[in-house]
């Protein structure tokens, strides 16, 4: 035997003789699985940004562009002559419309429309006629200075030459907000799909435990597997979370099957889930898996219709739009949350989706590497 | 005995350029504790994962108890306990956690108690990973290795950036699983650890096996047990060396680093020589030791360098 000589080893039962228990076909993909989940549990930045982000950021947005009540053009009326009658005169119009009214010297006025503070700056010429200052490409500033016209007009005199009334409608389902939460879901949907299965195979490989893993009997398929499954767990949350938020909050209404949506949820968690292992196949440090990450989802962020609706772009980049994946997610999200519009007629969004979410899986496969 | 491990002939060429491993044979028994010794970048961690299936040679032939990677794959995995040089399990999970993740691959795993005592680990169980003090995260991951109760356990670099007292533990636990009829095949660097564990090792030095053997009879090739190191004052050539040579009872000399080393028999014939032929130069005696012949003085004789030069 070997030439040591110390003291007697620690000594050490034989362990050999009882064979503990035996594994079934499914018991490395179950412990797989747990100890992801424990793993994401234990993580609070994960926690941090699968869940809470997403919210705060929903939060933030839906105050800062609610429907404030009696939205009023904020109008500055430059001091000097005329300046007290042309208050007087918008006030007392009989045209119905309310302006928020500050008099202000030329500086201040002209200062504060500058910062966007007043959407119309209105100087009297002293001998009864008006001088408009707006911005043509700022559409409170055009909409201040016709209802300001008309307020001025009417209390000068004129008449109405016919009658009109109107109806106006800021009823739940045609609200910023209620564009958003969808539009905030898929993205939520795309990020951790991607950073989840992504960042955690990277980290995963860089420290050199893909390949501790592929040292044993693990099957390899009950891996990828187990990865993907934990990002189907985490999917329901995230749709849970937003959902309640919209609802609860800001009085969302929900008008598809709360079944279709988390069906989404899952093919868009599948989509991107194989998106990030396709993005993650290779890379062998973190840095450079991240820059790759933002380079595929950073014309997804812009023209996928995330925080405003991507008819917006020129029609020739429609059809650019229209096959990103993320575009598909958020239009049939917001089809099925908004208009309750059933799945049987989103086959178009799905199949966008299905072939992004396979043909990167099938090339994933190929490419990975496990050590 | 039946033989453990085989390979003939191994190769390794990285990118068409770099030779890792340059033609590499070896032949690792059953129950044997075998040592692949070799300075930092001599081919052993690419050798051991060639054995252990995880790379694939440029050329050359493996077999595992009778088995080829390319045949039994999956069987093969069910009997070998592998321990990687710097695996970083997850943090976030309790050593138990860890330990029953990597019992679920197997189909019939040993208990986790079972390992966590032989280990010992009991008292830690419950700890994150990330808790774990380097030894703890070492005996950890090779708790990973034998929770399958595996025929063969390779080690690579398993005792590297350890305390003393930590290495001690592993040694132990290694001696324990050899002693219950396991074979072991470990790469390190360092001398102590492949003359104490090992019963038969191969010197590796760029990519080739330099010298093999149990650890006594490669220290019997340099011809004396003892090593003899002095240094005297003036300039030392050629023809000094030689005449230190001619000293009674020495094997062989050489100079390294200022100091002069004899290998010798028998000290007691040599010293006395030495102190005399000193004297008669008219020199001084500068540095005087002597010590048992290491793994160590093989490698210097073998390659003229260090283990430990990098």
């Amino acid at each position: 035997m070997s030439v040591a000589q110390e003291t007697p080893a620690a000594s050490v039962k034989s362990p050999r003789s009882q064979a503990a228990r035996r594994n079934g076909r499914w018991a490395g993909y179950t412990h797989l699985l747990m100890a992801r989940m424990r793993e994401l549990k234990r993580e609070p930045e994960v926690v941090f940004w699968v869940f809470v982000f997403p919210l705060l950021l929903a939060l933030g947005l839906g105050i800062a562009f609610r429907n404030k009540p009696g939205e009023a053009a904020s109008v500055a009326i430059v001091a000097g002559a005329g300046a007290p009658e042309t208050k007087a005169m918008l006030e007392g119009s009989p045209h119905h419309a309310t302006f928020k009214i500050d008099v202000q010297n030329e500086a201040t006025a002209q200062k504060g429309f500058r910062l966007g503070k007043y959407d119309l700056v209105i100087a009297p010429d002293g001998r009864g006629g008006f001088q408009y200052r707006y911005d043509p490409a700022r559409t409170e500033s055009v909409l201040a200075r016709a209802e300001v016209d008309d307020a001025l007009q009417a209390a000068a005199g004129r008449k109405d030459a016919v009658a009109t009334t109107a109806v106006t409608s800021s009823a739940p389902g045609s609200r910023y907000i209620d564009f958003l939460i969808p539009g905030l879901l898929g993205m939520n949907l795309m990020n951790s799909g991607m950073w989840g299965i992504g960042f955690a195979l990277v980290d995963m490989r860089q420290r050199k435990l893909l390949k501790r893993f592929v040292a044993t009997p693990m099957r390899r398929g009950d891996f990828l597997l187990a990865l993907l499954s934990s990002r189907l767990v985490l999917m329901i949350i995230e749709i849970a979370l937003l959902l309640s938020l919209g609802i609860f909050v800001f009085h969302m209404r929900v008008l598809g099957s709360l079944f279709s949506i988390v069906l989404l949820g899952a093919a868009g968690a599948v989509t991107f889930g194989g998106l990030g292992l396709l993005t993650a196949s290779r890379a062998q440090k973190i840095e450079s898996v991240s820059g790759l990450m933002n380079l595929v989802m950073m014309p997804m962020w812009i023209f996928s219709g995330v925080f405003f609706s991507y008819e917006r772009f020129p029609t020739m980049l429609q059809p650019f739009v229209k096959i990103l994946p993320l575009t598909a997610l958020n239009d049939a999200l917001r089809a099925s949350i908004l208009e309750g519009t059933p799945l049987t007629h989103q086959w178009p969004r799905l199949l966008v989706m299905l072939l992004w979410g396979g043909i990167s899986f099938a090339l994933a496969l190929r490419w990975f590497r496990w050590t | 005995m039946t033989i453990a491990v085989q390979c003939r002939d191994l190769r390794k060429t990285y990118d068409g350029k770099v030779e890792a491993v340059r033609g590499l044979s070896l032949e690792i028994q059953t129950g044997e504790c075998f040592g692949l010794l070799g300075p930092n970048g001599a081919g052993k961690t690419t050798t051991i994962e060639i054995l252990e299936g995880l790379l694939q040679p440029t050329s050359g032939e493996v077999s595992i108890l009778g088995h080829t990677w390319r045949e039994n794959k999956r069987e093969l995995r069910e009997l070998l306990g592998i321990s990687l040089q710097e695996t970083r399990l997850s943090e976030k999970l309790s050593v138990r956690e860890t330990i029953e993740l990597f019992a679920s691959f197997y189909r019939e795993p040993r208990s986790s108690d079972e390992v966590l005592e032989q280990l010992q680990l009991t008292e830690k169980a419950d700890a994150w990973v990330g808790k774990l003090s380097g030894g703890q995260r070492q005996r950890l991951a090779v708790a990973t290795a034998l929770v399958c109760n595996p025929k063969i356990l390779f080690l690579d670099e398993p005792t590297t950036g350890l305390d003393p007292q930590s290495r001690r533990q592993l040694w132990d636990i290694i001696r324990a699983f050899q002693r219950d009829g396991g074979t072991v095949l470990l790469t390190t660097h360092y001398m102590d650890e492949a003359e104490r564990l090992c019963d038969r090792l191969a010197i590796i030095d760029h990519g080739q096996i330099i010298a093999e053997g149990s650890p006594g009879s490669l220290i019997n090739r340099l011809g004396g047990h003892h090593v003899v190191e002095f240094a005297v004052s003036g300039n030392s050539d050629g023809a000094a060396l030689e005449a230190w040579r001619s000293l009674p009872s020495v094997e062989s000399v050489r100079e390294d680093d200022g100091m002069l080393a004899l290998h010798v028999k028998e000290p007691h014939l040599t010293i006395p020589a030495l102190l005399a032929a000193v004297a008669m130069r008219g020199r001084e005696l500068q540095h005087l030791s002597t010590r048992q012949a290491s793994l160590e003085d093989v490698f210097v004789q073998l390659t003229g360098r260090h283990l430990r030069e990098e």
